[in-house]
């Protein structure tokens, strides 16, 4: 596989959201706006490639038994340290995700991908997949986010699109209704690539 | 996995020491970086909300802070005064209500000197988005702005008060009002406290 197949396979191939169904509690948690999907995408990403960058690194040096806890650590490092940055420089965006930015800790994505790939491939296909897997990851939400919010909100991005006081399906910023939205997205998706193949 | 090396007690116990050594180091010198902005925030936050609820000022009222406890809640509040060239021109009120949907509704409410809401905002809450978060909304806020809670029964229509409860959203709507009676209760307390003469100087400083 080269490094550009690498870096693509995270947005639709193997998308984390839609294919490999990783990490479904932030998925399903915070996409009830766009902002922030795309947010909570952006601090996994900056996560991710982080881990994978270090688990590539040290791979070598981590005993076999003991290299899920050195990952934990290494990982809820980096969230820590994402936190707060966050906090003290993005204190809106901080408000708005609040709690799920510790659950970034044990987000399986990432244990998942220092565990499958990181920890078996070079620094640079490290880094490269960690960078593909965060985009795909954004992408993910960001596209789940935006659609939660045009049906239930009525607006994209904050932006309103329809006349105020217009009745929008509250259910789709609701729990219940980011399972449907997912659910119907990834039936669209799989579609697609049934098409291509 | 053959890469991996095998694993001892030794080799395991260095690597963990190692690891969490250098994570916490590294935290350490991040959290002092991040530490100063980081109140900053939470200040600048109180301030605009300060500025939001209470009408104009001359003072600082983050100085003339004072904390008074509420028996029912087994927390403290903090209370705000704002003077204009020396005239008290409002007290805001920091008040909260453990009972939203999710957690706490956390507001901070104006008051001119006779007790009438000048202004209110909400500081925190994480209510079911679209729904409870309409709290922090002007459509359902402003039903409060230069209401005296004299003659104005801060509870919800369905509870047999006078506010719009938010369509949908009665638990939330309940909390705030939960906090705005409790915030209206210590700005009695304390404007009590300030026609009895000298007791503020005392507590400003």
């Amino acid at each position: 596989m080269n490094q550009l197949q690498n870096f693509t396979k995270g947005f639709l191939k193997e998308n984390p959201v839609f294919v490999l169904l990783l990490g479904m509690c932030p998925v399903l948690g915070v996409t009830s706006s766009a902002i922030n999907g795309l947010g909570m995408g952006l601090a996994t990403t900056f996560v991710l490639v982080m881990s994978n960058t270090v688990v590539s690194l040290v791979k070598k040096q981590i005993p076999s038994k003991v290299r899920i806890p050195s990952f934990i650590v290494i990982i809820a490092s980096f969230v820590t340290i994402v936190e707060m940055v966050m906090e003290g420089f993005l204190p809106e965006l901080y408000n708005q995700l609040g709690l799920f930015i510790p659950l970034i800790v044990v987000n399986c994505l990432i244990l998942g991908r220092a565990e499958a790939f990181a920890s078996k491939n070079n620094f640079i296909s490290s880094v490269i997949d960690g960078l593909g897997m965060g985009l795909g990851f954004t992408f993910a939400l960001t596209l789940l986010g935006t659609v939660r919010e045009m049906l239930g909100s009525g607006t994209i991005f904050n932006v309103s699109f329809v006349p105020e006081n217009a009745q929008t399906f509250l259910l789709f910023v609701m729990p219940p209704g980011a399972f449907i939205a997912l659910g119907f997205l990834i039936a669209f998706i799989n579609r697609l690539k049934h098409k291509r193949a | 996995m053959a890469q991996q090396k095998e694993s001892s007690l030794f080799n395991m116990l260095t690597t963990l020491v190692v690891i969490t050594l250098i994570s916490g180091f590294a935290l350490a010198y991040v959290n002092q970086l991040t530490i100063k902005p980081i109140q900053q925030a939470q200040l600048s936050k109180k301030k605009d909300a300060l500025v939001e609820v209470l009408p104009e000022f001359d003072n600082n009222p983050v100085d003339t802070r004072y904390a008074v406890f509420v028996k029912a809640l087994g927390d403290s509040v903090e209370v705000y005064k704002a003077y204009q060239s020396g005239e008290l021109v409002g007290t805001a009120v920091n008040a909260f209500s453990p009972d939203g949907y999710s957690g706490d509704v956390r507001i901070m409410v104006g008051f001119l000197p006779d007790g009438t809401i000048h202004a209110i905002s909400v500081l925190e809450q994480t209510e079911t988005p679209g729904l409870g978060t309409k709290m922090t909304e002007a459509e359902f806020i402003d039903q409060f702005a230069d209401k005296n809670p004299k003659d104005f029964k801060m509870q919800v229509v369905k509870d047999g008060g006078q506010v719009d409860a938010i369509t949908a959203a009665t638990i939330s709507s309940r909390a705030f009002c939960d906090a705005l009676q409790m915030a209206y209760a210590v700005c009695v307390d304390s404007c009590d406290a300030n026609t009895g003469a000298t007791s503020t100087d005392e507590k400003t400083h």
